[in-house]
């Protein structure tokens, strides 16, 4: 049977339109072979939550620039789980402060990204750890 | 002699090549030499004299040995009081004009006390709910005698009529009144993203503030045509030289649509460029751009006052460009865009500091980035003679091929129906993500080169200062516009802005209904509202 293709909702919150970084990692994503789906900008957590439910995504990369990190991914998190879609991998990249990355993977974000990271880490990270849902 | 090509076959392949892609930042390629070959336009009619059409050579007969380009640094934090004490000391140490920057909430059409703003007030630029908020930013400051300059674009409506009736306020005429107002709401769909409302309404405020400035405002330049979001968004220097002049030339169309003479408002138009590393790119896109926008005002409006012609220019040095490693560097990266922008005749600049990656600028930074230009300006001596680079092979092939890869796009856009139709379709916003991918690949391939980055990296720690939120600074904002909405006259609030939505359905200039609804304590995020209510809000087609 053939395997099936990972889904991926790459999104961007808050109100900045920075969203250079958020396009070129899903047109890396989907050139590395994977189906994604891209919120757009002006997102919140609310509507990035519902959109991986709806678009029954296996993973959700969020990008941050604004400095919010702190406070969005752990609530994407939440609202994914009161969803019952706690399995979703969370994963994400922006200006992220190297102490905050290692809080929030305690909170369980999955990957966090630093300005450096080159597409092609990002598409191998997704393709090793990133497993269909169930 | 020899032909080029004879050179090229006969003496010059003789040589070693390193195995190199020569090209621009933007990946023109570049040829080794140029000759009088390259240069085929007639001198007069591609190039004449400063001060004359088509103005490639310079908009101002005397450019610099006239008067130096103005150094606006652009400034704007926490509450209106933080920013007015800032202004105030800047204008005691001889600064002539102000640059405000506005946070998020202000600049997204949110008021402070909006669920939105939280985490976002007074942050990243000084917030303005209401007139009240104006009043504070301009105190003890004559807007009659300094001009300002507002970075402000879906709402810039709602600020512009502050800044007026604030004006009012200190008995300031309108007609005295001078600054800009950034105001370019295409570039936002393509680009920097803050909108409301979809395209056209947002043009038809945009042309309601051009007529109403040219009637009743007429030393206030109502829009800055901005290249600076489209170039930092990713797009090569060609693509923003083709897009910022195509927004130019669909706010004419539709001022001229809308029954106003062209030499009536296109002298009070404005640019804003980006400045980025490729030094000869630079220089070439600036000349190419004044040569273009001189012949369409020309030939397609039928212009005639030659100031129609002449695309004035703010510029800013590349964000982009500077990098979180070894940031020292950065003060190199600055200086050289910034020389580039003084070479390619602009007659206003903001350098950015070397720190801005990591956090808002130290004043130490700031200084380093004045002195800069202070440094070009007075001690280079590139600003004796007038378009210093004109002539040179290089810089007019590379100008005319510009010029030529710009109109193509232009053509283009024009066969697609305007630029409006072109952001529906999403062709800029695709051809830049396009662009900002293949630059992307280009440097994890090493075929371009960020000097401390992906060449000549060292270990270092990286410290990136999350700015924090000053929760207290919020919160003041917060209870005082709560205060300002309970005290106010609410009747008079809901008729000045039954009147906004009414001019919203009927097609009367917005303006004045505005500025009313200001005068009785309307806010920012209210009057976005009626724009949210009457056109509907714009959502982010998402494209990749």
């Amino acid at each position: 049977m053939a395997e099936k293709r990972l889904r991926i909702l790459v999104a961007k919150p808050g109100l900045d339109g920075h969203d250079r970084g958020a396009k070129i990692i899903a047109r890396a994503l989907r050139d590395g072979g994977f189906e994604v789906i891209y919120t757009g900008l002006h997102q919140t957590p609310e509507m990035i939550a519902e959109a991986a439910v709806q678009e029954d995504v296996d993973a959700v990369g969020l990008s941050i620039l604004s400095g919010a990190h702190m406070t969005l991914f752990p609530e994407v998190i939440r609202l994914l789980t009161e969803k019952g879609a706690g399995d979703v991998a969370v994963f994400g990249g922006g200006i992220i402060p190297e102490e905050d990355a290692g809080k929030l993977k305690e909170m369980g974000v999955k990957a966090v990204f630093t300005p450096g990271a080159s597409t092609e880490d990002i598409v191998k990270w997704v393709r090793e750890n990133v497993r269909p849902r169930e | 002699m020899k032909s080029k090509q004879e050179w090229l076959e006969q003496v010059y392949n003789r040589g070693k090549e390193r195995p190199v892609r020569f090209s621009t930042l933007s990946d023109l390629e570049i040829e080794p030499l140029y000759t009088p070959e390259d240069v085929k336009g007639d001198y007069a009619a591609t190039l004449g004299y400063p001060g004359e059409f088509p103005y490639t050579r310079g908009v101002y007969e005397s450019m610099y040995r006239g008067r130096l380009w103005t150094m606006r640094q652009f400034a704007g934090f926490g509450l209106a009081e933080d920013t007015n004490r800032r202004f105030r000391f800047l204008l005691s140490q001889g600064q002539d004009g102000l640059s405000t920057a506005f946070d998020m909430p202000t600049l997204m059409g949110y008021d402070a006390d909006h669920e939105r703003a939280i985490g976002e007030v007074g942050r990243e630029g000084v917030s303005v709910t209401s007139i009240h908020d104006m009043a504070r930013l301009f105190d003890q400051i004559p807007i009659g005698k300094v001009s300002t300059s507002m970075t402000v674009n879906c709402s810039a409506s709602v600020l512009l009529a502050m800044y007026l009736v604030q004006a009012e306020r200190q008995g300031v005429p309108w007609e005295q009144v001078s600054g800009t107002i950034q105001n370019d709401m295409l570039k936002e769909y393509i680009a920097q993203k803050e909108w409301i409302c979809p395209p056209a309404p947002a043009v038809r405020i945009v042309t309601d503030m051009i007529e109403f400035c040219t009637k009743k405002a007429p030393r206030f330049h109502p829009v800055s045509i901005s290249g600076y979001h489209i170039r930092e968004a990713g797009a090569t220097a060609v693509q923003e030289l083709a897009f910022t002049i195509a927004d130019g030339l669909c706010y004419v169309q539709n001022a001229v649509e809308r029954g106003l003479d062209v030499d009536e408002f296109a002298p009070r138009l404005s640019f804003f460029w980006d400045i980025h590393s490729d030094f000869l790119e630079e220089i070439a896109k600036l000349r190419a751009g004044r040569r273009m926008w001189a012949r369409l005002m020309k030939e397609r409006f039928g212009a005639k006052n030659p100031r129609s012609m002449m695309l004035r220019t703010h510029a800013q040095t590349a964000g982009v460009s500077l990098t979180a490693q070894q940031p020292m560097n950065n003060v190199v990266r600055v200086a050289i865009q910034a020389l580039a922008g003084v070479l390619g005749g602009v007659q206003s600049m903001h350098t950015n500091s070397m720190d801005e990656t990591l956090a808002l600028p130290t004043e130490q930074a700031v200084m380093v980035a004045l002195r800069t230009q202070q440094i070009i300006a007075e001690e280079t001596g590139v600003i004796n003679t007038i378009d210093p680079l004109g002539g040179s092979y290089a810089i007019e092939a590379l100008t005319d091929r510009m010029e030529a890869d710009a109109m193509e796009y232009i053509r283009k856009i024009d066969e697609m129906g305007g630029m409006l139709r072109a952001i529906d379709v999403g062709y800029p916003q695709r051809e830049i993500a396009e662009a900002a991918f293949l630059y992307q690949r280009q440097l994890e391939q090493g075929i371009k080169t960020v000097v401390g980055v992906n060449k000549y990296s060292i270990p270092e720690e990286i410290p990136i200062e999350v700015l924090k939120i000053d929760k207290e600074l919020e919160e003041r904002q917060i209870q005082r516009v709560r205060k300002m909405k309970r005290e106010r006259n609410s009747a008079a609030v809901r008729e000045a802005l039954r009147r906004v939505a009414e001019a919203c359905r009927n097609g009367e200039n917005l303006m004045e209904p505005i500025c009313d609804a200001v005068r009785n304590d309307a806010t920012v995020g209210e009057i976005s509202d009626i724009y949210r209510a009457e056109f509907g809000v714009y959502k982010d087609p998402g494209w990749i």
